[in-house]
């Protein structure tokens, strides 16, 4: 009895396939809702800085180079790949992708930075981006106000100090 | 200069010591089970060891911090001379969700010199072997950093060569004067 059961076992060992998977050569795919580093696209980013604001490991950083420039960079050091920026992203500009084989000798090379041209609020100031290609280019940044001069005109000087209130009324009534 | 020097220094095999500092033992188990047979490291020598001393590749888990810093730096010096350092998961790679807390330092490259990084939280066995394998010269690294930058036109008000400074710092000094 023991040396039939012997006997299957060996019969049930012969039948196995190998159980390695023999990695770098060939890949098994990643699990569906598998979270990979975070993709960002250009194209669609409005620069509202809502994944800066979320993210758990302060990983994203927002800064503005000058007036229309604003610059978003992912750093991607210590990511935990948590998947709150693509949850917060309002326009899906950001994408958790199944990219996992990371492993570099440069920890520079994971850092994704966007350059976004953002234009100015005339009434509070704060940087929007505009939403196509024909508006982006009524910005200042795209041409000169006085062409003979080559030059930009600054038509208000008003600022927003000391009384906000009637400042405000004040600039409606520019 | 590090993909030649692995293949002549390290040719046969690798010997892995397993440093936690302070993580939460997720890599550690993810480390674990690139070495069982489904995975099965050993297929390229490598090996896990129990002494600094026996091995030539650590493999750093967790921040560095403020109670173990000493320990991992005195690990590190006991290691024999060529040898490679690994820093494995988000907290070893940039310190971790908690990088600012009181006791932990930063990412380990503080203590000790990191020549690979495997970021993810926990990296997957495959990402720690496909990171092994960059080092080893089996596989090509697959990242890129990338950078988007918008179209220059040819009355723009923004000068990319007017900006003066790198990283964080970046000045653009013609801002005042348009």
């Amino acid at each position: 009895m023991s040396l039939l059961s012997k006997l299957a076992e060996t019969l049930i060992c012969l039948k196995t396939e190998r159980a390695t998977l023999p990695y770098p050569a060939e890949a098994k795919p990643v699990p569906e809702k598998f979270r990979g580093r975070p993709i960002f696209d250009a194209s669609k980013c409005i620069g509202c800085a809502g994944c800066a604001n979320n993210c758990p490991a302060r990983e994203i950083l927002v800064y503005d180079v000058c007036q229309e420039i604003r610059i978003i960079k992912y750093l991607g050091l210590r990511c935990t790949y948590c998947g709150r920026c693509a949850d917060v992203c309002p326009e899906k500009a950001i994408t958790m992708s199944h990219e996992f084989e990371n492993g570099t000798d440069k920890i520079g090379d994971i850092q994704q930075r966007l350059e976004l041209f953002m234009s100015t609020c005339q009434r509070c100031g704060r940087c929007f981006k505009e939403p196509s290609v024909l508006e982006q280019l009524k910005m200042k940044g795209y041409r000169f106000d006085d062409l003979q001069n080559e030059r930009w005109i600054f038509r208000s000087q008003a600022r927003l100090e000391g009384d906000a209130v009637v400042d405000d009324l004040k600039i409606e009534m520019d | 200069m590090w993909k030649n020097l692995c293949q002549k220094m390290f040719g046969r095999s690798l010997w892995v010591y397993h440093a936690n500092s302070g993580g939460c033992n997720g890599c550690d188990i993810e480390v674990l089970n690139a070495l069982t047979p489904y995975y099965d490291v050993e297929r390229f020598g490598i090996k896990l060891v129990g002494s600094p001393r026996h091995a030539d590749v650590m493999l750093c888990q967790g921040p560095a911090m403020r109670s173990t810093a000493q320990a991992l730096k005195r690990a590190y010096e006991a290691m024999p001379a060529p040898k490679l350092v690994f820093a494995i998961g988000s907290c070893a790679c940039g310190g971790g969700v908690w990088f600012d807390s009181y006791s932990v330092l930063g990412p380990v490259e503080r203590i000790v010199p990191v020549n690979y990084y495997i970021p993810g939280c926990p990296p997957r066995p495959e990402a720690i072997i496909y990171g092994v394998a960059v080092a080893l010269g089996l596989v090509n690294k697959k990242t890129v950093p990338v950078q988007f930058k918008e179209l220059e036109l040819p009355i723009p008000r923004y000068h990319r060569s007017e900006l003066r400074g790198e990283g964080e710092l970046v000045v653009y000094e013609k801002a005042e004067k348009i």
